[in-house]
């Protein structure tokens, strides 16, 4: 029924143009001389502008992305409007918002200690998580590129773990670093190792979180796995001939070829690590000693447990800052390494 | 595989002789001799197993913990091969029913409701989107992809608190709607990609059925979707991990376990529980990503397609 209508409307639209459309609405679809592709076609100036095929094509175009608008209006736009205002709004649901002025954004680097705690937190984590995860996901691609047998195995068993979501991947690596049950500290002993409380000792939970990071890269190294199955082999051919050697090809040929996807990974890697949630919320709650509190969880606590609804917005303005700051300056880095075939991009 | 590297061998120091290779067996690390060339397959072999041994090791430790009886959970050093296997942990783990807490199919339905709704949503009303940005020509065309684009580096937490005051203000907290209709609107990143997708299709195609007096929305449904199943199928496999997995979105409009999803479920268990029956727990785990691992077999190809159709040139 509703394709019914939408194509319906669609031809109408495209025939006779949205003015005849709304005025007359009950007339058939098809054009008065009855060939209506012939109108759509066969335009000549004499044709008024609203039945122009520039305009009724633009029509078109606009109502085909009219879902994308009204959602970003209604979901993306508006909220980050309001988000904004109502971060200068005291407002914890209860009561009418009073107006709070800067106040939260003073407060953030004057009395919230927690806040900058979970800023800290966040930035170790993605300064450390990020980088350890590109060169991993590279490492692992590379292997996979010396034409190995059972590629398909082997890529499965690396990104599996990418479909797995974030609190069940949580949970098992809980289960893993438990201290007297997990896997980690009991394979510690079969080495004669001793184990560790991986989640409970505040120097070690960050690194545990990271350790559980790079667990999932899968996709990042199917993107790397790609990227080098793309490059033309005749660089490599060449620099034979010139007696490169194995590193300086992977330093000269292979890295510059590959660093759109080492920029592209890097971008997005960057906007997932700093909105960390589910692993810090199921596996540590942000314990122990604050020690994984990341912004997101923090956000999420003080918008959510305690309803400081404006505060949390300045929060996420800072957070969507963070972002887009390492964002930009990852742009404004890319012109001195990020090399492009064919110069421009 | 390696064979060819023998031709290598003979090759050292006869730099002509190079060009004849099959240009495929020339790779990043090889090396140019055959002793060199095995022991670098050695060790390439060596880290792999290395690699995938610790990729694999969560499921490992999920699967023979999910598999003991409850009394070998918690003996000390844990049974690294379950004996019995309990297969009947998974049933228990999926029909259980704590005091008056919904049973666990229930949060499966709201998962698969959000999903499909999800999977459906998604791949129509971007590529509905997408069909514009590769087809037609309107004003602002570029300045709209590029505002598409950038909402990609909008974090969720920033829309959040607003989003939830409008659904609070509907009185919708704590149904599926909020977590179902606003995916009917188009999402930024599958734009781009049926967008990229969509430009690969010979515009010919189009043009015929324009001739015959086809509608842009017929071309649409009719030429460009159907020459689209791969990338609409990454498109889905993708949606659907997304969805069932998704875990702020259902944490923060949810309140009542009968609208609970499975991830919700899942972070919960230990609250509902009261101390862990980890082996029922980790059943409970593998049951909840198992679609999704399933979906990936099945769809390997969908998946790596999904992630590098965009191929990175814009």
């Amino acid at each position: 029924m509703a394709f019914a209508v939408f194509t319906w409307f669609f031809d109408r639209v495209c025939v006779n143009g949205p003015g005849f459309c709304f005025t007359k609405p009950w007339l058939p679809f098809k054009a008065k001389n009855g060939a209506y592709f012939v109108a759509t076609t066969g335009l000549t100036s004499s044709k008024s502008f609203w039945q122009s095929r520039r305009f009724r094509d633009a029509m078109v175009a606009y109502a085909f992305i009219l879902p994308w608008v009204i959602g970003f209006i209604l979901f993306v736009g508006g909220p980050i409007v309001a988000s904004f205002v109502l971060s200068f709004f005291r407002w914890k649901m209860i009561a009418p918002p009073r107006f709070y002025g800067l106040t939260h954004y003073i407060s953030m680097v004057t009395t919230d200690e927690l806040f900058r705690t979970s800023i800290w937190v966040t930035f170790k984590f993605v300064l450390i998580s990020v980088p350890i995860g590109q060169v991993l996901a590279l490492g692992l691609a590379l292997l996979l590129n010396q034409r190995v047998l059972l590629l398909g195995f082997w890529r499965s068993a690396f990104y599996l773990p990418a479909v797995v979501s974030g609190v069940a991947g949580s949970v098992i690596w809980v289960w893993m670093y438990h201290v007297e049950l997990g896997i980690v500290n009991n394979g510690l002993a079969l080495m004669g190792l001793e184990g560790r409380n991986w989640l409970f000792d505040r120097e070690l939970v960050l690194g545990s979180l990271i350790v559980k990071s790079l667990w999932n890269i899968g996709i990042p190294m199917v993107i790397y796995l790609a990227a080098l199955q793309g490059l033309p082999q005749q660089l490599y051919e060449a620099a034979d001939i010139d007696g490169a050697g194995e590193g300086s090809k992977f330093l000269s040929i292979t890295l510059p070829m590959l660093s759109p996807a080492i920029f592209f990974n890097v971008v997005m890697g960057i906007i997932a690590a700093v909105q960390t949630f589910a692993e810090p919320y199921v596996m540590t709650g942000g314990g122990p000693d604050n020690a994984t509190l990341f912004l997101g969880l923090h956000l999420y606590q003080n918008a959510f447990h305690y309803l400081k609804m404006g505060y949390a917005s300045a929060m996420a303005w800072i957070m969507f800052l963070l972002i887009f700051g390492l964002t930009v300056f990852q742009f404004g880095l890319a012109g001195r390494w990020v090399y492009y075939e064919g110069g421009t991009r | 595989m390696v064979a060819g590297n023998e031709t290598v061998s003979t090759a050292e120091g006869l730099g002509g002789r190079t060009l004849s290779r099959p240009s495929r067996l020339r790779t990043l690390l090889l090396g140019n001799r055959f002793q060199a060339g095995m022991v670098r397959m050695l060790l390439v072999y060596a880290l792999l197993f290395f690699a995938a041994f610790l990729f694999l090791l969560p499921f490992y430790w999920m699967v023979n913990t999910a598999l003991k009886p409850s009394n070998q959970v918690f003996t000390l050093p844990p049974t690294w091969i379950p004996k019995p296997a309990m297969w009947s942990n998974f049933l228990t783990a999926f029909t259980i029913q704590y005091e008056t807490d919904p049973p666990v199919y229930n949060y499966a339905l709201n998962t698969v409701i959000i999903s499909v709704n999800g999977v459906i949503a998604t791949i129509f009303s971007s590529a509905l989107v997408a069909y514009a940005f590769a087809r037609l020509e309107f004003p602002g065309k570029n300045v709209i992809f590029l505002g598409i684009l950038s909402t990609l580096m909008i974090p969720f937490a920033v829309v959040m608190v607003p989003q939830f005051i409008i659904w609070r203000y509907l009185n919708w907290l704590d149904t599926l709607w909020p977590l179902m209709i606003p995916h009917w609107f188009g999402s930024a990143w599958n734009i781009f990609l049926l967008r990229q997708f969509f430009m690969t299709i010979p515009s010919e195609y189009d043009e015929a059925a324009y001739l015959d007096g086809a509608s842009r929305w017929h071309i649409f449904i009719r030429i460009i979707l159907p020459l689209s199943k791969p990338a609409l199928a990454a498109v889905a496999v993708f949606a659907f991990v997304f969805f069932w997995n998704d875990f702020l979105g259902p944490l923060i409009i949810l309140s009542t376990p009968e609208n609970f999803t499975l991830t919700l479920f899942l972070a919960n268990f230990n609250v509902a529980y009261r101390g862990t029956p980890w082996h029922l727990y980790m059943a409970a785990a593998l049951i909840i990503i198992l679609p999704c691992l399933i979906l990936f077999f099945f769809s390997q190809n969908a998946f790596l397609k999904g992630i590098t159709v965009t191929d990175l040139k814009g």
